[in-house]
């Protein structure tokens, strides 16, 4: 709809712009401490484990599992309004830590196996994430 | 050296709460301490400390310019949303009951109306919430109720936790409600109509979300050894504690989304008082949702992890109950001023002052505060 109000852009900081810059090429960059390997997310300055303040962005594979979700049915922002009713899902990734994003499927359950890929919606990207087929 | 039984509640004050207010959060504020600090038997002047509690606040200083403190000894805010006056209860507890200052105010005035401030816009200008607001609400994750759902989902598929327990929750709040002249839900209610209330964001319908209102709630709170002689008896402070979940920014990211920093803080708080679960005789739990209150009787240790839902089911929670909770109608039924009215109403049941709601021979109470996410408080309350 060309009247249609834009999502609210998310405010782009020096800890958040490798995550964006590479949600923009569609890889799923995370926080690894360069000292002790430690994933982190979401971005924050210190590992919690060793207090090192060197990170080493790393790629995750985007699968993972089901951990949660939640059917929105009101629209707290007006840009959403056209999209309701739409699924919200928390995922445990593979390699650790969790990620929200969009659902496209059935409904899920927990445990479920999804994987996911970004989509560009006006200045944003959703993560959306939908059954695996191919998980083991 | 133990707080417990140091402080005490000296007074309680409320305004009529309401939608569609004309005045401002700072009018409402001073309208209800002047209350509490009158119940006291207190003058303004006599107020040493304060904590205001709310994001849109009076200062410390507008309530020295507005009463004349000549000798205001102690300020703090305390930055924890809802939890923020149940938290409040310890920083005072542990001012007062150190000799800091005497008669300390906690006061909060809200206006919705007013700052046009509903609940998906402001969050996003707050701090603590900087992760929702840069990687969720993008998406669509905006509001708390969107926020907290996948906690309840979760909750639910994990324990068989069910929209019917969620219901008896709002029931129960809705039927004290109806005892109280000062709350905004004046029609019953039935588990039906709350399985039939429209969907908010999966598993919330609109009767397990909190209400969006106007008012202002205050309490005093002094050192117990200069309150023997105020106007009503003591309602003593005998255990207090503020927990806070691991991952407090992000419920996505907390390792048990489950839990919340109130499982920290309960067995701190039950130790100092030197009580049990079992001995508490009325709870005024926070209730933002229904599900938040299933959730903090598990944290408290009321039952087992996973059994809160069996717990609130036939009637437990309301009106002649065996556990009356939320016996002013709580921020479901009766008004959302971030739980101070909690506060207010366990002093007043304690007093024996509950009005048509008043739980027979109540001697011990407990209060709690759940905000931002997961930060948690409690206080247990004890009859002087």
């Amino acid at each position: 709809m060309s009247d249609k109000q834009p999502r609210p852009q998310a405010p782009v900081t020096a800890l958040s712009k490798p995550y964006w810059d590479a949600a923009a090429q569609g890889r799923l960059l995370i926080q690894a401490c360069g000292a002790c390997g430690t994933l982190r997310h979401y971005p924050r300055l210190l590992c919690d484990q060793c207090y090192s303040n060197e990170v080493e962005w790393k790629e995750l594979s985007r699968r993972g599992n089901v951990h949660s979700w939640t059917v929105a049915h009101h629209a707290f922002h007006p840009s959403f309004s056209a999209e309701l009713p739409y699924t919200l899902v928390t995922i445990d990734l593979q390699e650790g830590t969790r990620a929200l994003g969009r659902w496209r499927g059935e409904t899920p359950y927990i445990g479920q196996p999804v994987r996911g890929e970004f989509e560009a919606i006006d200045a944003a990207f959703d993560l959306v994430f939908s059954p695996d087929d191919q998980a083991e | 050296m133990s707080l417990s039984d140091k402080a005490c509640v000296s007074g309680v004050g409320e305004t009529t709460y309401m939608r569609g207010s004309t005045q401002t959060p700072l009018e409402l504020q001073l309208e209800a301490s002047l209350k509490a600090i009158a119940d006291a038997g207190l003058d303004p002047k006599d107020i040493d400390g304060v904590i205001p509690i709310g994001i849109v606040s009076g200062t410390s200083e507008d309530f020295v310019d507005n009463f004349g403190i000549p000798d205001l000894r102690f300020s703090a805010v305390i930055p924890h949303g809802g939890a923020s006056p149940a938290i409040a209860l310890q920083c005072a507890a542990a001012v007062v009951g150190s000799g800091i200052c005497n008669h300390l105010l906690i006061t909060f005035g809200r206006s919705v109306t007013a700052s046009a401030n509903k609940a998906g816009a402001r969050i996003h200008n707050m701090a603590q919430f900087h992760y929702v607001t840069e990687y969720e609400h993008p998406q669509g994750n905006s509001a708390p109720a969107q926020i907290y759902a996948p906690m309840a989902r979760r909750h639910m598929e994990l324990y068989g936790t069910t929209v019917a327990q969620f219901g008896e929750v709002a029931v129960a709040c809705r039927e004290h409600a109806l005892l109280n002249d000062n709350a905004l839900m004046k029609k019953r209610i039935t588990l039906e109509d709350h399985r039939n209330s429209r969907m908010i964001a999966d598993p919330f319908r609109l009767f397990d979300c909190s209400l969006e209102s106007d008012g202002g709630a205050a309490v005093v709170i002094s050192a117990s050894d200069r309150a023997a002689d105020l106007r009503h008896r003591r309602v003593f402070i005998s255990g207090v504690a503020a927990g806070h979940p691991d991952s407090p920014a992000s419920i996505t990211q907390r390792t048990d989304m489950t839990s919340l920093g109130l499982s920290k803080a309960a067995p701190r708080a039950f130790e100092m008082a030197g009580v049990k679960p079992a001995d508490i005789d009325v709870a005024e739990i926070y209730d933002c949702f229904t599900y938040a209150v299933i959730r903090q009787f598990e944290d408290m240790g009321f039952c087992q992890k996973g059994e809160g839902g069996a717990f609130v089911e036939g009637g437990r929670l309301g009106p002649g109950g065996a556990l009356p909770t939320n016996t002013h109608g709580g921020l479901l039924s009766q008004a959302h001023v971030w739980g101070l009215n909690h506060i207010v109403e366990l002093t007043r049941q304690l007093r024996g002052d509950g009005g048509r709601a008043q739980v027979p021979n109540a001697e011990l109470g407990v209060v709690t505060g759940y905000g931002d996410l997961g930060d948690g408080g409690l206080a247990i309350m004890r009859r002087g």
